[in-house]
C-alpha cells in the first residue's frame, strides 16, 4: 500500500465508515497517520475534557464536521453543580483559528455563550449545520448571529437547551437571500415568533424537511407553513388548542392530508382532545410519534389516535396512557422498534398509570421492540422473564421504577432474576439502566452475560464491592459508567484500575469512596483525571491536617476520565482534581 | 471494611434525603397477588394520599405495606425520578398554562365605525401576533396586518385601504399603542381595546411628541388639556 500514490490510499480510507476504524489505520505507519489526518471529515469527542481542543485541530485541519460532548450524564438530572464546565467557548475560539473550511458543529451537554455563537457565525464561510442538545448559556441573540451570518445554513436543530429569550427578532435574521434551510428546530424557545417572518421563511426553503415549531404559533400560521411544505418528512406543531375557529382547523387538516412525505410528528403542547381527530388523516402514514410533552392527553384520546398509526416504529408518550392504552399500542403497531413512557408526576413514590403489565403486553404484541425506556410503578421479576424471551433484540433497556429499591411486586424479592433474565437473552445489548431492589446478584448476571454493554447506570442497587467488581470485570467493552447511592467503595474503585483507559468515564455520587481512595487511583493511573466535587465540605477541609481521618471522609460525587489533557483549567473551586 | 460499608449505606441513603428502614427486616408473609398493586391499571388511593412524611402507621396496610410501601412516600431526592430539568420544566409549563386557562380576561373591543362592540379573552392567546389575528378574523375577515420594521402593528382594511392601530386602555385609564410591553403585562393592565383609525393614533405618540405636534399645529386648546 506504501507505494500507492496518496490520493488512492486516501480514497481507500474514504470507505472506512466509522471513527475508531480510521483512528486504527492512522497507528498503522507515519505515512497513513499523516494521510488519514489530512482526509479526516469528521471527527468525535465524546468528552470535551479528554483532549485540547488546539490538538484536535492541529490533527485535523480539514475537518468539516466536529461532534463534542460536555458534562456527565447526571448532569441532566441535576447531580453536577452548576459552573461545573463544559464551554464550549475554547472549542470554537481553536476551530476558528485551525480549520476554517467547518461545516457542521453539533455539541451536546455544552455551555455555550451568545459570543461563541456570534464568533461560530462570522468565522466559518461554509458553514452549514449547528445541532444543540441540552446546551445552555446562551440567548435568542446567539441565534440571531447564527441567522444573519451563516449564509448556507442548512440545520438548525436546537433540541430541549435552556435558552434565554430575548425577543422575536432572531428569526427575521435570516436573510431573503437565504434559501438552503433543510431542518429547523425551535420548540425549545419559549418566546413568540414573528408569524409572518417564519411563513416567508418557510416560502423560500423548498428543501425544507423538517420544520419543528414551538408552542406560540398558532394553528393558522401552521395551516400557512404546511401548505409550503408539501415534502415535510418531520413536524413538530406549534399550539393546539381550541380557542380558535373550526375553519382554522378545517384548513389544518387539508394541509396535513397534502402532506404525504410526513412520516414524523412531535409537539402538541397542550392540544386540547377536540383539536386531535384533525390529525388523524396522518397516522395511517406515521412512523414516530412524540406526545411525551401533552398532558392534557388522558388514554383515550391517545389510543384512539395510535391505534391508527400501524406503521408506528417509535413512540415516545406520558404514563397517562396506562397499562389499558399500552395494551391497544401492542396491538396496534406491530413495527414498533422504540418506546419511551415517560412519567407525568416527578415524585419518588409518585402515583404512575403504567406497571408491568403494560410492558409486558408491548413485549408480546411488539417483538422488534429493541429500544426502551419505561417508568413505572412497578415490576416484577416473571414479567421482565416474559419481556427478556418476547424481545430478544434489546439494544437499549432502561427500566425506572419510580421508588428506589422497590421490590418484586408480587413477590418481594430483589428484581435480580428479571435483568438477569434481560441481559441473558439480549445478546447485543448496548445500554442498560437498572432499578427497583437489588443485590449483588444482578451485576454478577450483567458481568457474566453483558458482553456487549456499552453504558451501565446504578442507583440505588448493590450490597457490597463485589457489585461493582463483577461489571468492572466482566464488561469488557463498558464505556460508560455510573453509579449513585450505592453501597460501592473503594475496593471496587480500584479493583481494575486498567479499565479505566478503555472508558470514557465513571460516576460516582453518594457511594463509598473515600479520598484515600481517590488519591490512590490518581497515583496509579497518570492519564486519568480524577475529578471529585464536595459541595458540603468545601476545599478547605480537605487540605487540613486531620492526621488520617481526612482521607477516610467520603467523596461526595466522582467522576473519573480518560484524557491525554492533563488537568483541565476551568474547574470551579468545588471541583479538585487530584 | 464490609461492616463499615453496610452501616454506611445507611448513612448515604439519609444524607441522600430518604430514611428507609432495611426492607429486609420487614418482609412479611403474604400470598402472591394480595398485594392492592396487583389490580395492575385501577389507581391505588392509598398510594396517592400517603403524602405526609415518612409514617407507616397512616398507611392502613399497615405491616403488610410496610415492604412494598417504604416511609417516605414523597420525599424528594435530589435528581430522582432521574428526568431531565427541561422535560420537567416544560410540563411544568404546560400544565400551568391549560390550568390558567379557566382564568379567563375578557374586554371589550372597539372598532372606530363599527355600530356595536365585541367581547375578547386575553387569555387565550399566547401573544401579540395571536391577538391581532383573533381580532382580524372577528371583525374584519378582510383585514391584512401589515408589520413594519420596527414592530409596530396595524390592521388594514382591504376594502377602503383605512389603517387600523390596536390601542388599549391601561389601569391608569391612558391610551396606549398596544405591543410596546410584555405580553404578560399587557395582559394584567388591559382594560379595554380599541381599534384607531390611523390618522387619529398620532395622539399615542409619546408625551413630548404629542405636545409638540400639537404646538406646531397651533392646537393651543388640547394642548391646555394635555398638560
Amino acid at each position: 500500500m506504501t507505494y500507492f500514490p496518496e490520493e488512492v490510499v486516501e480514497h481507500i480510507f474514504s470507505f472506512l465508515p466509522s471513527h475508531s476504524d480510521r483512528n486504527t489505520v492512522s497507528l498503522v505507519c507515519k505515512v497513513w497517520y499523516q494521510i488519514e489526518r489530512l482526509s479526516r471529515r469528521a471527527v468525535f469527542v465524546g468528552n470535551c475534557y479528554a483532549v485540547r481542543p488546539e490538538h484536535v485541530v492541529l490533527r485535523f485541519p480539514n475537518v468539516r464536521a466536529l461532534t463534542v460532548k460536555g458534562k456527565p450524564h447526571f448532569a441532566d438530572f441535576n447531580l453536577v453543580p452548576p459552573d461545573w464546565g463544559g464551554y464550549a467557548g475554547p472549542w470554537i475560539e481553536a476551530a476558528a483559528r485551525g480549520c476554517v473550511g467547518l461545516e457542521e458543529l453539533r455539541m451536546k451537554r455544552m455551555v455555550v455563550s451568545d459570543e461563541s455563537l456570534e464568533l461560530l457565525a462570522r468565522s466559518f464561510p461554509r458553514f452549514k449545520v449547528l445541532v444543540l442538545i441540552s446546551c445552555e448559556g446562551f440567548s435568542t441573540d446567539g441565534l440571531a448571529a447564527i441567522a444573519s451570518h451563516c449564509k448556507l445554513l442548512r440545520e438548525l436543530d436546537l433540541q430541549e437547551n435552556d435558552v434565554e429569550d430575548r425577543g422575536p427578532r432572531w428569526l427575521s435574521c435570516f436573510p431573503d437571500s437565504c434559501t438552503s434551510l433543510v431542518s429547523l428546530n425551535f420548540a425549545c424557545i419559549k418566546g413568540e415568533v414573528n408569524s409572518g417572518s417564519l411563513e416567508r421563511l418557510v416560502a423560500r426553503s423548498p428543501n425544507l424537511r423538517s420544520l419543528r415549531l414551538n408552542r406560540s404559533v398558532s394553528v393558522d400560521t401552521l395551516s400557512k407553513i404546511l401548505v409550503r411544505t408539501p415534502n415535510l418528512q418531520d413536524l413538530g406543531t406549534g399550539n393546539l388548542t381550541d380557542e380558535f375557529q373550526i375553519e382554522s382547523y378545517f384548513r389544518l387538516t387539508n394541509a396535513l392530508e397534502k402532506c404525504k412525505m410526513l412520516r414524523s410528528l412531535s409537539g402538541f403542547w397542550d392540544a386540547s382532545p377536540v383539536c386531535v381527530p384533525f390529525i388523524y388523516p396522518l397516522c395511517h402514514q406515521l412512523t414516530g410519534l412524540n406526545l411525551s410533552y401533552t398532558p392534557t392527553l388522558d388514554a383515550s384520546d391517545l389510543t384512539k389516535m395510535i391505534s391508527r398509526c400501524a406503521k408506528l416504529q417509535r413512540l415516545w408518550v406520558l404514563d397517562c396512557i396506562s397499562d389499558k392504552g399500552l395494551q391497544v399500542v401492542a396491538s396496534s403497531c406491530k413495527d414498533l422498534q422504540e418506546l419511551r413512557v415517560f412519567p407525568s408526576d416527578f415524585y419518588v413514590a409518585g402515583y404512575s398509570a403504567v406497571t408491568e403489565t403494560g410492558l409486558v403486553a408491548i413485549s408480546s404484541g411488539c417483538p422488534k421492540l429493541s429500544s426502551l425506556l419505561y417508568f413505572c410503578h412497578q415490576m416484577t421479576n416473571d414479567a421482565l422473564i416474559t419481556i427478556s424471551k418476547n424481545c430478544p433484540n434489546f439494544i437499549r433497556f432502561r427500566l425506572c421504577i419510580l421508588e428506589p429499591k422497590k421490590p418484586d411486586a408480587m413477590t418481594n424479592q430483589p428484581l435480580d432474576e428479571g435483568f438477569g433474565a434481560i441481559v441473558r437473552e439480549s445478546k447485543g445489548l448496548r445500554r442498560l439502566s437498572i432499578s427497583g431492589l437489588l443485590t449483588d446478584k444482578v451485576f454478577m448476571y450483567i458481568g457474566k452475560y453483558a458482553k456487549h454493554l456499552e453504558m451501565l447506570s446504578i442507583a440505588f442497587a448493590g450490597d457490597s464491592d463485589k457489585g461493582m467488581m463483577h461489571v468492572m470485570n466482566g464488561c469488557k467493552n463498558l464505556r460508560k459508567l455510573e453509579i449513585r447511592d450505592s453501597p460501592f467503595g473503594d475496593v471496587a474503585l480500584l479493583g481494575n484500575v486498567a479499565n479505566y483507559e478503555t472508558m470514557r468515564s465513571l460516576w460516582m455520587s453518594s457511594c463509598n469512596v473515600t479520598l484515600k481512595g481517590c488519591q490512590v487511583l490518581a497515583s496509579k493511573m497518570p492519564m486519568l483525571n480524577v475529578e471529585i466535587m464536595n459541595e458540603l465540605d468545601g476545599s478547605s477541609e480537605m487540605e487540613e491536617n486531620h492526621g488520617d481521618l481526612s482521607n477516610l471522609s467520603k467523596v461526595e460525587k466522582l467522576y473519573v476520565y480518560r484524557t491525554t489533557a492533563g488537568a483541565r483549567d476551568d474547574a470551579p473551586n468545588f471541583v479538585k482534581i487530584l | 471494611m464490609s461492616v463499615e460499608t453496610e452501616r454506611s449505606s445507611t448513612e448515604s441513603s439519609a444524607v441522600s434525603g430518604l430514611d428507609f428502614e432495611d426492607t429486609a427486616l420487614t418482609l412479611t408473609l403474604r400470598l402472591p397477588g394480595s398485594t392492592s398493586s396487583s389490580s395492575s391499571s385501577s389507581p391505588d388511593p392509598d398510594r396517592k394520599r400517603a403524602s405526609s412524611d415518612a409514617d407507616p402507621d397512616h398507611s392502613p396496610l399497615t405491616a403488610a405495606a410496610s415492604s412494598d410501601a417504604p416511609p417516605a412516600p414523597k420525599a424528594r431526592v435530589v435528581g430522582w425520578p432521574p428526568v431531565r430539568s427541561y422535560r420537567k420544566n416544560a410540563l411544568a409549563d404546560v400544565v400551568g398554562s391549560s390550568k390558567a386557562k379557566q382564568a379567563a380576561k375578557f374586554v371589550k373591543v372597539a372598532v372606530d365605525g363599527a355600530p356595536y362592540l365585541r367581547k375578547v379573552d386575553l387569555e387565550a392567546y399566547a401573544g401579540y401576533d395571536q391577538l391581532l389575528r383573533a381580532l382580524q378574523d372577528k371583525f374584519f375577515s378582510h383585514f391584512t396586518i401589515r408589520k413594519f420594521a420596527d414592530d409596530e402593528r396595524k390592521l388594514v382594511d382591504a376594502v377602503n385601504g383605512t389603517e387600523y392601530v390596536p390601542t388599549y386602555e391601561d389601569k391608569d385609564g391612558d391610551w396606549m399603542l398596544v405591543g410596546d410591553v410584555p405580553w404578560k403585562m399587557f395582559v394584567e393592565t388591559c382594560q379595554r381595546l380599541r381599534l384607531m383609525k390611523s390618522s387619529e393614533a398620532v395622539n399615542l405618540a409619546p408625551r413630548a411628541a404629542r405636545l409638540a405636534f400639537l404646538k406646531e399645529r397651533g392646537n393651543f386648546a388640547l394642548l391646555r388639556f394635555f398638560t
